[in-house]
């Protein structure tokens, strides 16, 4: 089973940029205020620009999202 | 949701790039049909083989390819692509890498899906399942995604919310496995503009095709859609994901775990015995994350369940996961091999895989595309919100008319062909099988044709919404925060 020799090292590799993926994100301060970022996605939607007006660069009055 | 706004002028670079996901978004519902009307038709050629009329083109052998590329790549690439390109803009706060790119991505893409659509039913192909286009698609197939990834890491790169989303790691986790399945699964020795030979040979090449097929499943078909459940059901239900610590621990898990359940379609082969056992005891491994995610999704209605009557995209994304939480116990199940001794190669795994596309994938793409369609065309909604509940009752309907005529076809072949008789002779001939097997089929036409009616009521509740909108450009929120 050859290709054992190229999947098996490959997936090692691949684990391995894995670990130091994880390490960044780790000690890169990824996880360290896991509650706040999960709710902080719901807050982020701003107001669609009028059609009319985006052009002229000026932002519109608000429409109205989802309720 | 209450938003204040305040007039400010619109600085270049200050609204989100959406060009790319409207296309890919228009993209997904037009290759959806496509996809399973091609699939209407083969699944009618299994009942009724004659439709064909001797026209090769249309032979089942060659269209069964073009089916599952088109729902597949196509249908899902697209899906996956538009809200990749939305959800990673809103998620960091900022505008697409390069608009430019991205769009050369959308157009490459439908290159590669326009040459698929062609050269399949002219009988060019490299004979790997999910892997069948020649080599000089495949080459431009690897030069569009090279940019996809390009677009989206850098646009990661520049993001102003230093904190990276979940769902940003599925889709990141995607556009990567991706990209290195389908060069090691690719490698080929051209002959001819349109004929090359697998730089594997026999088993070896099984094995690699095999790593790739499963891994293609773990990471196109499972990762890449867990991106838009973590945020569209959040985004849609208006609550955070129910632990977005869970949310992690899923995506490392995974990504950890998926690599080595490939062996396990290939079980009692000449595969050496140990790979398949390997094999075997990933796949088992595998179920723990799954239904930790699939809980994580589905929970996060948890005391606020009144949601799922009245709102049919929520419908969509939950029942999605309920699917998504069936196919994983049930692949598994099926990767133990005295189970596999049963399952495999009857229709019990067409069943399996239709479960997983027809009920997770194309439901929480369905359901993320509603969320998103109205909103890429300045609407609050879409069109017509009675046509999205239409719409889910019959994909339902048809989705359990398929698995459930799959089901009892599968088992009961696999019985048929197992069956001995005192004398040691087989009990049934293989064509005897084929013919126990008629009425399922035309049950499954009927669950087909059912989820194709459905993607038709999408198709026109989008036309209309589109049509009846305009795109507004959707201003970034100034960063908050960049803790």
């Amino acid at each position: 089973m050859d290709s054992l020799y190229l999947l098996i090292p490959f997936s090692a590799v691949v684990v391995l940029a894995l670990v130091a993926v994880f390490g960044w994100a780790l000690f890169g301060g990824q996880f360290d205020d896991l509650e706040r970022e999960g709710a902080r996605i719901l807050a982020g939607d701003a107001p669609a620009l009028d059609p009319d007006q985006a052009a002229t660069g000026v932002a519109a009055k608000e429409c109205p999202r989802t309720p | 949701m209450v938003q204040t706004s305040v007039a400010v002028p619109a600085q270049p670079g200050s609204v989100y790039d959406d060009s790319a996901v409207r296309l890919f978004a228009i993209a997904a519902i037009v290759w959806g049909v496509v996809g399973m009307l091609v699939g209407v038709f083969i699944a009618a050629e299994l009942a009724w083989p004659d439709i064909s009329l001797g026209i090769p083109w249309l032979s089942y052998g060659r269209i069964r390819p073009l089916h599952t590329n088109a729902v597949i790549f196509a249908f899902g690439g697209c899906a996956l692509m538009a809200t990749s390109y939305y959800v990673v803009q809103r998620t960091c706060q900022t505008r697409l890498f390069s608009r430019t790119l991205s769009l050369l991505h959308f157009w490459g893409y439908q290159a590669v899906i326009v040459l698929a659509a062609i050269t399949l039913p002219l009988g060019i192909t490299r004979g790997k399942e999910y892997a069948e286009l020649e080599w000089p698609i495949a080459l431009l197939l690897t030069v569009v995604w090279v940019i996809y990834a390009i677009v989206f890491f850098c646009t990661i790169g520049i993001r102003k919310v230093r904190h990276i989303y979940v769902a940003n790691w599925f889709y990141g986790a995607f556009i990567i496995a991706v990209a290195l399945l389908h060069v090691v699964n690719a490698a080929s020795i051209p002959v001819t503009l349109w004929k090359s030979y697998s730089v594997y040979s026999g088993a070896q090449d099984a094995m690699v095709q095999w790593w790739y097929g499963h891994n293609a499943v773990g990471f196109f078909l499972t990762a890449g859609f867990l991106g838009m459940m973590y945020y569209f059901i959040p985004k849609q239900a208006n609550r955070p994901v129910y632990s977005y610590r869970l949310s992690i621990v899923h995506f490392w898990a995974l990504i950890f775990t998926y690599m080595w359940a490939g062996p396990h379609h290939l079980h009692y082969t000449a595969l050496p015995d140990w790979v398949q056992s390997l094999g075997m005891v990933f796949s088992l491994v595998l179920l723990a994350p799954s239904w930790g995610g699939m809980i994580n999704g589905i929970m996060t209605l948890s005391g606020a369940w009144h949601k799922l009557r009245d709102d049919p995209i929520l419908k969509f994304l939950i029942v999605s996961l309920s699917f998504y939480g069936m196919s994983t116990f049930e692949g598994p199940m099926m990767a133990i091999k005295t189970v596999n001794s049963l399952s495999h190669y009857t229709d019990w795994g067409i069943a399996h895989v239709h479960s997983g596309a027809l009920g997770w994938v194309g439901l929480i793409s369905m359901g993320s595309l509603y969320y998103l369609i109205p909103r890429m065309f300045g609407q609050v909604q879409m069109y017509s919100v009675k046509a999205i509940s239409l719409h889910f009752w019959i994909a339902t309907i048809g989705i359990v008319l398929y698995i459930a005529s799959m089901w009892i076809a599968g088992v009961m072949e696999g019985l048929m062909w197992r069956a001995i008789n005192t004398d040691g002779t087989l009990t049934y001939s293989f064509v005897e099988t084929v013919k126990a097997t008629f009425p399922f089929y035309v049950v499954r036409l009927c669950g087909g044709l059912l989820y194709l009616s459905g993607m038709l009521v999408m198709a026109w509740n989008v036309f209309r919404t589109a049509t009846n909108g305009r795109y507004a450009p959707v201003r970034i929120p100034q960063a908050a925060a960049y803790a």
